[in-house]
């Protein structure tokens, strides 16, 4: 929990996560060991990059040293070993957790905007391109 | 004493900054007035003076002046010189000086030299550089003084922070505040066009270097800190669309943008209004970016001292300056024509394509980087990460880069498509064979496999301008856009190479354990204990072989400090040719085993040579453009000489 | 390009200022609330977390007795803080069953030993699972969960003295 975080952007320095007293136990079975069957471990991979570490700042469960994110990482990965499908995980945990914990938006009432603006950023890019250049096709220029 | 002349300077300037403002104004009015002319030289004192501040408050960390809070609680005598003097900046309120100081600088240096734009131009330019500089000072003066005494000089300070003692860390947000000056600057540039209406190709050609300036430093600085986050945090990734990182894209890109549209202006006086538009926006967006790590209104993995209030008078800043500016723009940009249109085969409809396709890249980055704060406040709360950035800002950038592979072969104006059929016609099928192959051969995600086939042509395109001249007498800034466009191939290569086929080992071994990873034998050794000035760690001893290949050693560490208390991973990398593994050491399990994450990650490092070659390209296109402006002033001199002469000669035969 | 699109930029820029005055003054919620509020707990059955006390299932939140579960673990600072208001919910006749996470049975009755053992039953949940089955996002937090099995409330952070009538209150509602 208590990981050097780094400065990347701007400015000033100060680092460091809430103080946290770390637990003794040792990490789950799974949140440090890979499924044997490496298709499995894809799937399992591609699923905690996209899950944030709700103890942590802003990380994927699958870059993050804190306990919890281990947990996540072995409910993970025995899930899947157990043949569930990556999405119902998904689900299942942004049923307990909200939206929050999933770096996947859906499109939700509350969160349509993210995918309606880029269309229409696309469309007004089209109109503006075709405005400045499709009628000036001439060599008048 | 010495803090309080630093501060005496510091209020002089501030008083300095507002008579430039003042004077700049008058002279919109009366081009005669006392007060304007005494913009440059106030604008050059005042710069002066900033320096001056700021050499006091480097004085005071060099000697450790304990009776300043600044220095108290962020130095330490016993700290080495070099970190003690990059102390001076590695807080808040140092960090605001050097960044006002580089400011008042640049408008020193712009008031001492800049003469091709028309006076007028000139003082409303320094106007504009004079009220942000204003802004800052009372930032400075009013809410975050470096200069602060304590009641009691305390026995010795608290700041032997180990993680800022770096070299990189020293360094880092320096470069990011030149960058961010570079785009005052162009925004002073902007305005001070604007007011005075003199929208013209001089305005772009005297802005471009400071652009340019400030593109460089901006992709230095994100080229570092995603290096660091690739080495520091201890899990490979190098780039999280986290909201600081973000926060550093923004202004990159609406850096990029402007240099092409300014390039438009300059060569063909069009894009006029977009250019200011850009010029706003590029300044705005590294406000915004300021705005947003101070305040602490985002969760951010690269966690900063943050304060509301300094956030609020951020956003103040932010809202007198951009507000006011993008007030200017509703109210003259209708006055300002655009210009020329353009021929859809052109070097310019190229550019409007590629100015076009980044600003509406701008605008996802923004959009996720924000959404999350307007959900919030609807009490709902949302993340918005990878899954989300990469296609979505790949519908725009994928196209971009397509383009960016021909319009340098465009000739301005109108070109004739037959003419760039050939090529592109080969680039076309280039990018699709390659496609088809890797699709056949492995099994890779769509946007890895759209990168790598794009990055190899790309990388041949971007030498294409070069061809049929001769090389030695091609001009400075063309080999800067050649190599800045193949720094693009090559981090574009390195981005997809790693998120398709990097190879991930997770394994708890016993010493004498081997284990693979890509064709690697990585054993463990051992595991011994070892000691630094303020930590203890666990160093582990790993020897990796690739095939018959020669035996190499590796040392990661596990290390803990204890003041304050942090643990952390060191991370070793061992680089060759073809990529980077990647080692990391983690806790022992109860049977005794140790936790050993690797990692074979191809091409990775052609992210960060890549993003050195773009920086390059910048460079010399700068040291082009200067070599060019300089010439043309000669010529100039000489052309008024040779008139001057011929002047005289005539009155002379008249006599 | 026609005059209104050029006031576009200051629109969304006002808006970006609005937004952002707005979130300067709310007080930050940096809390996960949990979605399962209304829901049953999930089946479980834990070993107990240290010797001499009962375990934890589901079953023992299904007699019909409003409970508190409360999650926490030897190792976190804030239980500390906590402990007493849990002892005054427990004299307020509330029964607590303690989670303790990731914890080894020695550490928890050290623990106990030191700040008070509230708890009527301690379940060892090693693996986190209960708790990211009930969208607990950290220790400590309190759940109040009634006679059916059924999460009614969830208390996020250390219980504060000023928590506690509060907490009974729901408590007692959960029980009619």
């Amino acid at each position: 929990m208590m990981r050097l975080t780094l400065i990347l952007a701007a400015f000033q320095m100060l680092f460091v996560a809430p103080l946290q007293a770390q637990d003794s136990l040792p990490p789950a079975p799974y949140a440090y060991r890979q499924l044997d069957d490496p298709a499995l471990e894809a799937k399992a991979q591609e699923l905690m990059e996209t899950l944030r570490c709700l103890k942590c700042q802003s990380q994927s469960i699958a870059d993050s040293d804190a306990s919890m994110a281990g947990d996540m990482r072995h409910q993970v990965r025995t899930r899947i070993a157990a043949g569930e499908d990556p999405e119902a995980i998904r689900a299942w945990l942004v049923e307990r957790y909200g939206d929050y914990v999933s770096y996947a938006p859906r499109v939700t009432a509350a969160t349509w905007p993210l995918f309606a603006i880029p269309l229409l950023l696309l469309l007004i890019a089209g109109i503006v391109l075709w405005r400045r250049i499709g009628r000036g096709q001439g060599r008048a220029a | 004493m010495i803090a309080e002349l630093g501060l005496a300077a510091l209020w002089l300037a501030a008083a300095l900054a507002a008579m430039q403002l003042i004077g700049g104004a008058t002279a919109q009015h009366n081009e005669e007035s006392d007060l304007a002319l005494l913009v440059r030289p106030v604008a050059i004192l005042q710069g002066l003076l900033a320096l001056f501040a700021f050499a006091m408050l480097m004085w005071l960390f060099a000697v450790t002046d304990l009776s300043v809070k600044l220095v108290a609680e962020n130095s330490h005598s016993l700290k080495p010189l070099i970190f003690k003097l990059s102390g001076a900046w590695g807080n808040h309120e140092g960090s605001m000086l050097l960044w006002v100081t580089v400011m008042s600088c640049a408008g020193a240096l712009i008031a001492a030299i800049e003469h091709r734009l028309p006076e007028k131009t000139m003082r409303a330019t320094l106007a504009a550089q004079g009220f942000v500089a204003l802004g800052f000072y009372a930032f400075l003066l009013f809410s975050s003084n470096p200069f602060e005494r304590l009641p009691q000089p305390v026995p010795e300070g608290l700041g032997l922070n180990p993680l800022l003692q770096d070299i990189g860390l020293a360094f880092h947000p320096p470069t990011l505040y030149f960058g961010y000056v570079g785009l005052s600057v162009a925004f002073s540039f902007a305005v001070g066009a604007m007011i005075t209406r003199q929208v013209t190709p001089e305005f772009a050609r005297v802005m471009r270097p400071w652009v340019l300036g400030a593109w460089v430093f901006l992709t230095l600085g994100i080229t570092a800190g995603s290096y660091w986050a690739y080495y520091e945090l201890g899990w490979g990734g190098w780039w999280f669309w986290d909201p600081v990182e973000n926060a550093s894209l923004m202004p990159w890109l609406a850096a990029t943008a402007l240099l092409h549209s300014a390039s438009v202006l300059a060569a063909r006086d069009a894009l006029r209004a977009w250019t200011i538009m850009l010029g706003v926006v590029a300044f705005s967006m590294s406000m915004v970016g300021t705005f947003l790590v101070r305040s602490g209104i985002l969760t951010s993995v690269h966690a900063f001292a943050v304060d509301p209030e300094r956030g609020s008078f951020i956003l103040a800043l932010l809202a007198i300056y951009i507000g006011g500016a993008l007030l200017l723009f509703a109210l003259r940009a209708s006055s300002v024509a655009e210009g020329q249109r353009f021929a859809l085969t052109s070097r310019e409809g190229a550019l409007v394509f590629n100015n076009v396709m980044l600003s509406a890249t701008l605008g996802i980055v923004l959009l996720g980087t924000l959404y999350p704060l307007v959900t919030e406040a609807f009490d709902v709360r949302v993340s918005v990460g990878p899954p989300y950035f990469n296609p979505v800002g790949a519908i725009f950038v994928l196209p971009m880069l397509m383009v960016m592979a021909v319009g340098p072969l465009l000739r301005w104006r109108w070109d004739r498509f037959e003419r760039v059929r050939l090529p592109i016609a080969i680039l076309v099928a280039l990018v699709v064979t390659t496609a088809v192959v890797i699709a056949l051969t492995s099994d890779i995600g769509v946007l890895p496999l759209l990168g790598l086939s794009l990055a190899g042509v790309l990388a041949i395109a971007s030498f294409l301008p070069l061809r049929g001249r001769k090389l030695w007498r091609t001009p400075i800034a063309t080999w800067g856009m050649v190599i800045a466009h193949f720094g693009i191939a090559v981090a574009l290569f390195g981005m997809a190479s790693e998120s398709a086929f990097t190879s991930e080992r997770l394994a708890a071994v016993n010493p004498g354990d081997t284990e693979h990873v890509a064709g690697w034998d990585v054993t463990l050794q051992g595991i011994e204990p070892v000691a630094g000035p303020n930590w203890t760690a666990l160093e582990a001893t790993l020897v990796a072989q690739r095939g018959s290949g020669d035996v190499v050693t590796l040392h990661p560490q596990s290390r803990n400090f204890w003041a304050p208390p942090q643990q952390t991973t060191e991370s070793a990398l061992l680089t060759r040719w073809d990529g980077q593994l990647y080692a990391v050491i983690g806790g022992q399990a109860q049977d005794g085993r140790w936790q050993l994450r690797l990692w074979w990650k191809p091409f990775v490092t052609l992210i960060w040579y890549g993003g050195l070659l773009i920086a390059l390209g910048g460079v010399l296109a700068i040291i082009g453009r200067l070599a060019s402006d300089l010439k043309r002033r000669h010529i100039r001199a000489q052309a008024q000489q040779r008139r001057a002469d011929r002047a005289g000669r005539a009155v002379g035969e008249a006599a | 390009m026609r005059r209104w699109t050029l006031w576009l930029p200051l629109a969304l820029f006002t808006f970006f200022v609005g937004l952002a005055a707005y979130q300067l003054t709310q007080p930050k919620d940096e809390f996960v609330h949990s979605g399962m509020l209304g829901k049953p707990l999930p089946e479980f059955d834990m070993r107990p977390a240290l010797e001499g006390m009962p375990g934890a299932s589901l079953a023992d939140f299904k007699d019909g007795q409003p409970k508190l579960l409360n999650i926490w673990a030897s190792w976190c600072l804030p239980c500390i803080a906590e402990a007493p208001q849990l002892e005054a919910l427990r004299a307020g006749g509330a029964q607590i069953v303690g989670i303790a996470v990731r914890d080894k049975p020695e550490d928890v009755s050290r623990f106990l030993e030191t700040h008070g053992n509230p708890y009527a039953r301690i379940g060892a949940d090693d693996l986190s699972e209960l708790q990211l089955a009930i969208g607990s996002s950290g220790v400590p937090e309190t759940f109040v969960i009634d006679g059916n099995g059924v999460i009614v409330h969830q208390h996020i952070g250390d219980v504060r003295e000023s928590d506690v009538p509060k907490l009974l209150e729901i408590l007692q509602e959960a029980g009619q």
